[in-house]
């Protein structure tokens, strides 16, 4: 059999239901197998769409995504899925083709050194040097890609070894004797943690993406729920803990509640869970959470104690850790009454600085509603994708998760034209749900193209695009930290985004009354097939409130 | 561990963080990895993203085919080792990391200088490369390659000593190191 044709054995193997990709020269033998394999091939319009929708259907469903390029620029245009996918821990394997081994290093036609460029922002690479090895490297890829912290893995096969003849035994084991992620956390620590919680007056659990990778959602909530904790989440972590639910202060960071800041500016002890203290999160560091003892557990020992000291470093998955720290937390005995005194002192700020904005008077449309009528309109239920910039903040604000893996966005390489194909990947992962992208206007452009893919095989996402003729954060800061000099983020009135659509074969709508902006949105999401939608919103709103960069929480302004 | 339900209780006051995440001296970390293609550009690169400098850093063959030995010398007035060795450890191809204790370790470094060497100096070369138990390898009518080999302290100090004769070029192996003892590094 052709390594190519054992390339598909070991996805079939893997379970895989479904790839993205774009074919060229050096993967013509693996193109030449699709054709016979029974595995679903999406032909998106250029390799990053391909890329990100990986990671859209990943973060969807938990699998592993996977998405194929050819060589020299077909990998090249992955390099931004893949970093995006290192720094947002999403399990993404990522096949490429390269040219003929005779041809490497020689500068051939389409040849770029794929292993090389993406070795920072891969969490490994394997470069397939005989046939025979393609197999073993396909499952490893993908075990590396799924376990412990997960991360995109890159196989890059050159032309002519994936069209050799091998012979094909299945894998059934995989042989990484330096990578052995552990998951079960120290049992010693964990009861530890649940001493300093017992012992804790003013307590925070901060959640991040580390729980929904680990779909260690229902550990959280029953661990949590154990006593009276304060939750908040980061950017990557909301859904892990339900919105709305008494306990719940909302998002932490930048953009995140007043109530979540100053809790965790107040807290005398922090526990972080999946978290990696981004400096969105901290801001100022030196003045991050100066009362605070600090437990952290995560999957990736790397992370604890890089940014902030950890009291209590616990390395363990938190699906794990938290089961067991519930156990332990319990046979503490430790009384609910004293968390009493925080507990008002958080209900004061929730009272006094809820989310909020100035609504119009007339019919304008102002961004935050339609994050709030989009909500109304999907029954809180749907997935939602985003892009990158004010329309993500204010989607992660007023729209309440209820569940993990319904919130699919770009947190730590901030990648616009990451929501559209995102969606479809979602869409494609998850066909039972309803998928929303809300993108801007200014993102949207950066992988549109994936109207064609998403019109072609009826992928029926539903794109609001969040128009205000802006790059809107960047105005934003402008506004705010330079002295209003506006320098290039007027976008115009282009493209006539209904037009568009069209173009592509895709419903396209125009909202511009706030006054029907729910029924509309009702009318869009009942509409067969992918539809993009045009609102027209607030030109010049800020995104509120807001941690000034290298400040600390307590100079939140707005 | 035993049933949980261990009643004392801890005050936060106890709790301490992690400390001494720079520890001011040399670390000689000895890192046992598959002997794979990219390993050393994977080790190099990470040094470089994460902004840690490498000072010596040395390759070779193990008695198993299939691993190699890297040891490199890191600053830890500089780095935190902590950061650095984990960082290591996620590079799925390292397969061991040894943070070698300097009174557990025996360290050498070999080194070949080039001196220039006209007539009435000569014998007072040999007699330093003597003092430094130097093995002269190469002799010829205007120079001298002498090879010292021992921790970097005493090749340091050789090279101070020969200087002003004339040091034409210098060529260092950088760091390797073995535990003291039975147990392997």
């Amino acid at each position: 059999m052709r390594a190519v044709d054992a390339l598909m054995a070991c996805l079939k193997a893997e379970g895989v239901d479904v790839v993205f990709g774009l074919p060229g020269g050096a993967n013509l033998p693996t193109y030449d197998a699709f054709v016979d394999a029974g595995i679903r091939h999406i032909l998106v319009r250029h390799e990053a769409g391909g890329g990100h929708a990986a990671e859209g259907y990943a973060k969807a469903t938990g699998k592993v995504g996977v998405a194929f390029a050819t060589s020299g620029p077909g990998a090249t245009n992955l390099i931004t899925p893949i970093c995006d996918a290192m720094m947002d821990s999403v399990p993404v394997v990522f096949i490429t083709g390269q040219v003929r081994t005779e041809l490497l290093g020689t500068d051939g036609f389409q040849e770029a050194d794929t292993i090389g460029i993406t070795m920072p922002v891969v969490k490994h690479s394997f470069m397939i040097q005989h046939p025979q090895e393609l197999p073993r490297a396909i499952h490893e890829a993908f075990h590396i890609a799924r376990s412990g912290r997960p991360g995109p893995v890159l196989v890059d096969i050159p032309q002519d070894l994936s069209r050799a003849e091998i012979d094909y035994e299945p894998v059934g084991d995989v042989r990484l004797p330096g990578y052995q992620p552990r998951v079960e956390g120290n049992q010693k620590q964990i009861r530890q943690a649940a001493k300093a919680l017992a012992a804790a007056q003013r307590p925070v659990i901060y959640a991040g993406g580390g729980v929904v990778n680990a779909n260690g959602s229902e550990e959280l909530i029953e661990f949590a729920t154990s006593d009276r904790f304060p939750v908040t989440c980061t950017l990557m972590g909301l859904g892990a803990f339900p919105a709305p639910h008494a306990q719940w202060l909302g998002m932490l960071g930048m953009h995140g509640t007043r109530a979540a800041n100053y809790a965790m500016d107040e807290a005398d002890l922090i526990c972080a869970v999946g978290a990696r203290f981004d400096d969105r999160i901290t801001g100022k560091l030196s003045e991050f959470a100066p009362r605070a003892k600090f437990i952290h557990i995560d999957v990736d020992p790397a992370e604890i104690s890089k940014n902030v000291p950890a009291h209590i470093p616990i390395v363990g998955d938190a699906k794990h850790v938290l089961a067991k720290l519930v156990v332990e937390y319990r046979a503490t005995g430790a009384d609910p009454a004293r968390l009493n005194a925080w507990w008002t002192r958080i209900e004061g700020w929730r009272e006094k600085y809820p989310l909020g904005y100035e609504d119009s008077t007339d019919s304008e449309i102002k961004p935050q509603y339609m994050i709030k009528a989009l909500f109304e309109a999907t029954g809180g239920e749907a997935i939602v994708t985003s892009d990158v910039g004010q329309h993500q903040m204010w989607a992660a604000q007023y729209y309440d998760f209820p569940a993990p893996r319904r919130w699919i966005n770009s947190g730590g390489l901030g990648t616009m034209g990451f929501g559209l194909p995102a969606a479809m990947g979602a869409a494609v992962g998850c066909s039972d749900r309803l998928v929303c992208c809300i993108a801007g206007d200014g993102s949207v452009q950066m992988n549109a193209q994936e109207l064609a893919t998403c019109a072609q095989n009826n992928i029926p996402i539903k794109v609001f695009i969040m128009n205000n003729g802006y790059l809107g954060m960047v105005r934003q800061w402008q506004e705010l930290f330079w002295d209003g000099r506006y320098s290039h983020v007027d976008m115009g009135q282009f493209p006539d985004f209904v037009k568009l659509a069209e173009a592509y074969g895709v419903t396209g709508m125009r909202l511009e009354d706030k006054g029907t902006l729910v029924e509309d949105f009702k009318r869009a999401i009942a509409t067969d097939g992918p539809v993009l939608v045009d609102v027209r919103v607030t030109r010049e709103e800020n995104t509120y409130p807001m941690i000034p960069a290298g400040q600390p929480a307590r100079e939140m302004v707005g | 561990m035993g049933e949980p339900g261990t009643k004392e209780p801890l005050s936060l006051e106890e709790l301490e963080a992690a400390t001494n995440l720079r520890t001011g001296r040399k670390h000689v970390l000895s890192i046992l990895v598959e002997n794979k293609s990219g390993v050393l550009t994977r080790i190099a690169g990470l040094f470089a993203r994460r902004g840690f400098n490498i000072d010596t850093l040395t390759v070779g063959p193990t008695d198993d085919e299939a691993v190699s030995r890297v040891t490199l010398t890191v600053d830890g007035a500089v780095h935190p080792i902590d950061q650095v060795t984990k960082q290591l450890h996620k590079l799925v191809n390292v397969l061991k990391i040894r943070d070698l204790e300097p009174g557990d370790t025996v360290s050498r470094e070999l080194a070949l200088f080039k001196v220039a060497a006209d007539g009435v100096q000569r014998g007072e070369l040999l007699q330093i490369a003597e003092i430094f138990r130097g093995k002269v390898v190469d002799v010829t009518k205007r120079a001298i390659i002498i090879e010292v080999t021992g921790t970097t302290e005493k090749i340091a100090a050789f090279e101070t000593m020969v200087r002003p004769f004339g040091l034409i070029e210098m060529m260092r192996t950088g760091e390797i190191a073995i535990s003291r003892g039975r147990t392997e590094t």
